[in-house]
């Protein structure tokens, strides 16, 4: 592979992950209004990779386009990965819409190909809706390969061979496959950096460019519908017993032994 | 600016009997934000909020107890901070971000919040000397020293108050003159005391008498002959344990005549710089009483007496509700004053209103709290003593909060009350 990496990085907005969110009066989501949101840890992750990509690989990498479907509100976390090293972004303006996994992956299939991006680093799962589809779906839909729940990525860019090691139940899988492809990140892939101050200003001139997602020929009409929502039930008080006797007897009683 | 309310099955219980706790106003009303000021912040000023408060949080918080308790400032954060850019970052140009002074005093808030005298520290960097330097110095010194301070690799101080000269530095006793035998040089004479970061400092900007007259002076460790200059700490301090604080005592110390500041004289210098300090700590205090309301809060949801959690109680409700309104009005009013300093409308007298209340309030506020905490007060893990500990300093430093109110008083009457005759 001769040609330079050309990475879109997908982010979302979502609730702060240390915010206990209240299921909403309707009971059809959670309340949203005055709650933080920041961008979602994995995204940020992602977003790290990328940077850490570009830094370690001088002149390998041409681009980084970070990417977000979401309300105007969106761009506070384009411009917070601008901050961090991403070189260009561009918000995918669905207003108050909530999108699902296949529409998200539809309209970054699209941005994919006009953008000519040669590798994908996404979340793997929003913290909000915990799906972890988007990336899975996208590589379905580019017909590109893809792993998933990356820990360590490691690229060659002379012949566009990438290795992943990926976190499977049982430990860990390395896996290999060549460029285009999609990788999700994990947990354990890196810690992002703080955006330093003098990048949040140069920021403000890297460019943010708004699109619809009809310009993208995708309709985001939902396919699925939020019946209700409702808290977990409250944990019932656990009891004390006073002998080893009497706690196996117990979790006999309960079907646990 | 976190909505973070426990779901616990008791409230869940509450809403099902219908109590109107103003529950539908609890997602519209942020107690942590109650004006909303986020909502007014640029999209720049709310990413380096978002930096400061992270590294606040996950940097400098888990070192403060032990800090405090061992009486031990890591000059690393410093350099930390750095880094990322906080260090001076309202000053343009010379390697410093050039942000807004709603975004210095959003830092100071955060980092106040873990800490006064971690915040000492910035505020001492930045404001006192960096803005010293950037202000009064030639531009020779500033391309010399400022971006190296920016980057913490150059730590400053700020040699102003003497043992005996405190609220009153027009009558200080340090003094330069030129000397003897070498030209171009002038000898500083005197003490300097209650310095933040004079232990480790390597340069200080140290204003003294030349005939009669007050000048600043830009003195440099390095280079000193042997026992001109020496920094002894003030050790076993009561209050901001985390910040290294001492003494500049100086003995014939050199100063090339290139390092005094040209194009000022008199308090004008020393106050310039006090008064950038001053808006930050209007910001800072407001940052240390949120962090007293959020560990009381907390504290208060979790501890029961009488099988009630003490937030129940109504005298426990009022302590917060006082120490939350004197907040809110008080970062509201900080936020105002960054307002005004960015569109060039800021004047020293309005620092003084602010600077006052906001330490004065930030001070009476976190001592109630500790009323909450019981004897858990005395426990530094439980931080409260601690903050309000910190918080008398704050208080005293930078202009007494009663010599602010003869800053106003004077401004209102025409009447100076500083002295006796």
């Amino acid at each position: 592979m001769s040609s330079k990496l050309r990475i879109m990085v997908p982010v979302k907005r979502a609730i702060d992950f240390a915010v206990k969110p209240r299921v909403n009066s309707a009971k059809t989501g959670v309340e949203t209004a005055g709650v933080k949101f920041s961008i979602n840890p994995f995204d940020d992750i992602a977003v790290e990779e990328a940077v850490k990509i570009k830094e370690a690989k001088k002149g390998a990498v041409e681009s980084i386009h970070v990417v977000s479907a979401g309300s105007s509100k969106a761009q506070e976390v384009l411009r917070q990965s601008l901050a961090k090293g991403c070189d260009t972004s561009t918000l995918i303006d669905v207003g108050d819409a909530s999108v699902e996994p296949l529409t998200v992956a539809k309209m970054l299939a699209k941005l994919a190909e006009e953008d000519k991006s040669n590798l994908i680093i996404l979340g793997k799962q929003a913290i909000d809706d915990d799906s972890n589809h988007t990336g899975q779906m996208l590589a379905g839909l580019l017909n590109w390969p893809q792993v998933t729940a990356a820990s360590k990525v490691d690229i060659n860019e002379s012949t566009g061979e990438v290795t992943v090691e990926h976190e499977v139940d049982g430990g860990f899988e390395t896996v290999s496959a060549s460029l285009p492809m999609i990788i999700t990140t994990d947990l354990r892939l890196n810690t992002p950096r703080y955006a330093t101050l003098p990048n949040i200003m140069k920021a403000k001139k890297k460019p943010l460019k708004t699109v619809k997602p009809a310009d993208l020929g995708v309709d985001i009409a939902g396919r699925l519908e939020t019946v209700s929502v409702s808290e977990p039930p409250p944990r019932p008080a656990g009891i004390k017993v006073n002998s080893v006797d009497e706690l196996i007897a117990k979790l006999k009683e309960r079907g646990a032994l | 600016m976190v909505v973070s309310i426990a779901i616990r099955s008791k409230t869940a219980t509450a809403l099902k009997r219908g109590l109107t706790l103003g529950r539908r106003s609890i997602s519209s009303f942020n107690w942590e934000d109650a004006f909303d000021i986020q909502g007014d912040l640029t999209e720049e000023e709310t990413a380096i909020w978002q930096t400061a408060r992270s590294y606040a949080q996950e940097k400098l918080q888990p070192r403060i107890i032990e800090a405090s308790r061992t009486e031990t400032f890591d000059p690393n954060i410093l350099k930390e901070m750095g880094e990322l850019g906080l260090l001076g970052c309202n000053i343009k140009g010379y390697g410093c971000a050039g942000a807004s002074n709603v975004a210095y005093g959003l830092i100071a808030r955060e980092v106040e919040r873990v800490d006064s005298g971690y915040r000492s520290a910035f505020s001492v960097q930045s404001s006192l000397s960096m803005t010293a330097l950037e202000k009064f110095a030639s531009e020779e010194l500033k391309e010399k020293y400022i971006p190296k301070m920016a980057t913490g690799d150059i730590i400053g101080a700020f040699g102003l108050t003497e043992p005996n000269h405190g609220s009153d530095p027009g009558s200080m006793e340090t003094t330069a003159k030129p000397h003897p035998t070498k030209k171009g040089v002038y000898v500083l004479n005197g003490s300097k005391t209650w310095i933040s970061n004079s232990p480790i400092a390597h340069v200080f900007i140290v204003w003294a008498k030349l005939d009669g007259v007050i000048r600043g002076f830009l003195v440099e460790r390095e280079g000193q002959p042997v026992g001109a200059l020496s920094t002894p700490q003030i050790k076993n301090k009561s209050a901001l344990r985390a910040s290294i604080t001492g003494m500049i005592q100086m003995d014939n110390a050199e100063v090339p005549e290139e390092n005094m500041f040209q194009n000022v004289e008199g308090l004008t210098g020393p106050f310039t710089c006090l008064n950038s300090a001053r808006y930050g700590i209007a910001w800072g205090t407001m940052g240390a009483l949120e962090g007293a309301i959020d560990l009381a809060r907390n504290y208060a949801l979790e501890r029961k007496q009488f099988r009630q959690p003490l937030a129940r109680y109504q005298l426990v409700q009022k302590k917060l509700a006082d120490a939350l309104t004197d907040v809110t009005y008080g970062l509201n009013a900080a936020y105002r004053l960054g307002k005004l300093k960015d569109e060039g409308r800021l004047v020293p007298e309005m620092i003084s209103i602010v600077k006052r209340q906001n330490c004065d309030r930030a001070l009476h506020n976190s001592r109630v709290l500790m009323e909450v905490f019981g004897g858990n007060a005395a426990s530094d893990e439980y931080q409260i003593g601690r903050i309000a500990g910190n918080l008398f300093v704050a208080q005293t430093y930078e202009g007494q909060s009663d010599i602010h109110a003869m800053i106003i008083g004077r401004a209102m009457t025409g009447l100076g009350a500083f002295t006796a005759k």
